[in-house]
């Protein structure tokens, strides 16, 4: 009988404990302003060829060719990728360094775009610890007007596949993750680039805090 | 019997995964329908240019499973298309992509009218 109240009183003491994580967990994570973000509202973004600090010569159009979808479906016209490297190439400028260095309301004139988004790359590729080997993609990005070099939005996200395949982190957004991470890990062999889609995801895709707003193709704009 | 048991098991497993696995693609409707649009882009930028006409196809090919279940292919995938057939030196369909990527994006107005002027000088 004392066991069994020894018992009860402990597995209180871990709820309470578990509550008070999950309370400070969510406390901690200060909301975004949006003031500016919500008075410009982009409808078109223009993607850059992201800069990449990770020794890997990859990782640049990996993360690029992954940026299309997640700020698509959130309900933005995103630029063809490829024609834009090709214009800036054709213009001599081949790296992301001196693209991202270009005036905004340059860019503006050439695309047309009401905004560009500056990825850089902060890792990419396996790193071993003594636990593990696994493919870390993690990156930051910002989200510039054009017309007034104002910056209406920046955030950062990581990725990797030794991630805990049971760690449901954000309910449907994680379930969806968990199923792009498949359906990528059947295209293509490269753990990397796969992994970047899934970095790519939590750092451009609506419906999550501090994330991106759905823009204005999405049914869901101005609900954020 | 074991092996029956054991296969049937297998089966039960299967068609769980299966369920679950369309309740998470069902969920969200998508806006665009994206078929090897990304793995595509990403096979031009390590390719470098080369394998235009293979890519192309692909494209093409995926362009008629749209259609066909009438659906919008994603931003940018007539544009591609067209930057692969101006590599193939098919300059009345790069015309023709990037008109229509101008149709179903007036967003691309701008750009797209830049580089169908300098592909007519």
């Amino acid at each position: 009988m004392r066991a069994l109240l020894f018992k009860i009183g402990s597995f209180k003491i871990v709820t309470a404990l578990f509550v008070i994580l999950l309370a400070t967990g969510c406390a901690t994570k200060q909301a975004y302003d949006y003031t500016a973000y919500k008075q410009i509202r982009p409808r078109s973004i223009l993607v850059l060829p992201p800069v990449n600090n990770s020794p890997d010569v990859k990782a640049t159009y990996s993360v690029l060719s992954h940026a299309t979808l997640p700020l698509a479906e959130a309900g933005y016209y995103v630029f063809p990728v490829t024609l834009v490297d090709e214009t800036f190439k054709n213009n001599g400028l081949s790296t992301p360094a001196d693209i991202h260095a270009v005036a905004p309301k340059k860019l503006q004139e050439i695309f047309g775009a009401d905004a560009a988004l500056y990825i850089t790359i902060t890792q990419y590729g396996s790193s071993y610890t003594v636990l593990s080997s696994a493919a870390i993609v993690a990156a930051n990005a910002k989200l510039l007007d054009l017309k007034t070099g104002t910056l209406l939005w920046q955030g950062s996200a990581r990725a990797s596949n030794d991630e805990n395949r049971n760690q449901n982190n954000g309910g449907l957004a994680g379930l969806l993750i968990a199923a792009i991470v498949n359906q990528i890990a059947n295209q293509v062999t490269d753990a990397s680039h796969s992994v970047a889609g899934v970095t790519s995801q939590r750092l451009l895709s609506a419906g999550h805090p501090n994330g991106i707003l759905y823009g204005p193709r999405s049914p869901k704009y101005q609900t954020d | 019997m074991q092996i029956a048991q054991y296969k049937q098991g297998i089966f039960a497993l299967a068609l769980l995964s299966s369920t679950l696995l369309t309740g998470c693609q069902t969920a969200p409707p998508m806006l665009y329908q994206w078929e090897g649009y990304q793995p595509q882009v990403y096979e031009y930028f390590k390719g470098q240019g080369s394998g235009a006409e293979a890519q192309s196809s692909k494209l093409e090919a995926d362009l008629q499973k749209i259609r066909a279940t009438g659906k919008t292919p994603p931003p940018g995938y007539h544009a591609h298309l067209g930057l692969l057939y101006s590599q193939a030196g098919k300059n009345d369909q790069v015309v023709e992509q990037f008109r229509t990527e101008k149709e179903l994006f007036p967003e691309a107005t701008l750009y797209m009218d830049f580089l169908l002027k300098k592909l007519v000088k």
